[in-house]
């Protein structure tokens, strides 16, 4: 038979590929990029109008609030991850592919939180500052994002994975995930609070980095079953 | 890959859809050389039956497909993406079928009538280019059994002579096509009518 076997690319240059295709993509529209930025630069405005412009009261507060509003801005833009890929038809495409799925969900929410939750734990001091918190919690708050976004971006896609095939998914998705938020929650702004007040945020930050392990560990099984039912229905 | 075996066998395949039966006990081998046109009017399951075929569906019909071969699905829609250029979307596709380098892909670009759109952006190309973007990864495609669904939408006539002889060389080469389309195709190899009632008619 003239008809050559395959070389399929190995998987770790098929994900390379797909995470640089993601990549490119958000590169290619900015504005998705900006938008959650602006979100959480926007409702950390919001808080002084609110609550008073009182430099230690807005302190008191300012890890929950810094917490909370990143929570909102990542489940703003979690419904997005695969979306334009099922309406486009390469989310079957990619459901056939020889390489495991669970690697290349993977390589799809890596690329969702460098846009989304890497980016914003970046930008954190400069709103950090904006509502006074103390500069001594900023590491804290910074450490406690990178791991804490990347939780809430592996289990946003979870809800993104099972709501893709509705042509509304954004309230259910809501309802379905931010149950699984709150412990990131918790523990985030627990971490950002402790360092407010001079202890160790130490353990808070490993708990969060084990909630991470998990996350990488069970999230794509979940993602990888809920694009088969969508794709499927 | 076994010379004489089928690439793909369907035992018994029942399906049901919102109360109607649109086929049952529909049993077919696709061999190395053959050439498929699904007939059936608008409805009838065909794309229900190109979706089991493929592995999408895997739930709500009753019998048993068997793959021996890699296969190469196209559907419905074209998984062209708007933002990406001709060029990337076949050099990053999500279906990880091979690592092409730019000749192949230019070739491959060129035989479906994009020569000089390697590097656009997709979104200012037209629906018909955007379907000739994804019908390039014939040009480029090394799976055995092809499964196409309605690929001549949008195609005008000379794509589509164009497509007929590239499903012609892929059947002389040992491959195997199954189709969709309400038109006839004009291939000098012998085509197959599969009769979603009937089977495999020879």
């Amino acid at each position: 038979m003239s008809v050559a076997t395959r070389n399929a690319p190995g998987t770790a240059a098929f994900c390379l590929g797909l995470l640089r295709r993601q990549l490119t993509l958000a590169a290619r529209r900015p504005i998705e990029i900006g938008n959650p930025l602006l979100f959480f630069a926007m409702v950390v405005a919001l808080f002084p109008l609110g609550l008073g412009p009182a430099p230690d009261k807005l302190a008191g507060f300012a890890p929950g609030i810094l917490w909370i509003i990143a929570l909102l801005s990542s489940l703003l833009t979690s419904d997005t991850v695969f979306r334009s890929d099922f309406e486009d038809g390469s989310l079957e495409q990619l459901l056939l592919a020889p390489q495991p799925l669970f690697l290349s969900v993977l390589a799809y929410i890596l690329a969702h939180w460098l846009i989304t939750g890497f980016l914003l734990a970046l930008i954190s001091p400069v709103f950090a500052v904006m509502i006074n918190l103390p500069a001594e919690a900023i590491g804290a708050l910074m450490a406690s994002l990178l791991l804490g976004t990347a939780v809430l971006s592996l289990v946003g896609g979870i809800g993104a994975a099972l709501t893709v095939g509705l042509k509304r998914g954004g309230m259910l998705i809501s309802l379905l995930i931010l149950p699984f938020y709150m412990p990131v929650l918790i523990f985030g702004s627990a971490a950002v609070q402790n360092a407010v007040i001079g202890a160790p945020a130490g353990a808070y930050l490993a708990i969060l980095g084990s909630m991470l392990c998990l996350a990488i560990a069970l999230a794509p099984f979940a993602i990888a079953a809920g694009l088969r039912i969508s794709v499927d229905a | 890959m076994t010379e004489s075996g089928p690439l793909l066998s369907v035992h018994d395949l029942c399906l049901e859809r919102g109360g109607r039966e649109l086929f049952r006990e529909l049993s077919f081998a696709i061999y190395p050389g053959q050439l498929i046109q699904v007939d059936g009017a608008n409805g009838a399951g065909k794309t229900s039956l190109f979706r089991i075929l493929a592995g999408l569906s895997r739930y709500g019909f009753a019998g048993r497909v068997e793959r021996h071969a890699p296969l190469l699905y196209l559907g419905h829609q074209p998984a062209v993406k708007a933002l990406l250029t001709p060029r990337e979307n076949l050099a990053w596709h999500v279906a990880g079928e091979a690592r092409y380098n730019n000749d192949q892909i230019e070739s491959a670009l060129a035989s479906v009538g994009l020569y000089g759109y390697e590097d656009v952006l997709s979104n200012t190309l037209s629906a018909g280019q955007h379907r000739r973007v994804n019908l390039a990864r014939l040009y480029l495609s090394q799976c055995p059994l092809w499964l196409l669904d309605e690929p001549f939408t949008a195609i005008d006539k000379s794509g589509v002579a164009e497509l007929e002889k590239q499903m012609l060389f892929h059947v002389e080469r040992g491959g195997a096509v199954v189709i969709t389309s309400h038109q006839l195709l004009r291939v000098s190899h012998r085509v197959q009518m599969l009769n979603l009632n009937e089977g495999l008619l020879a």
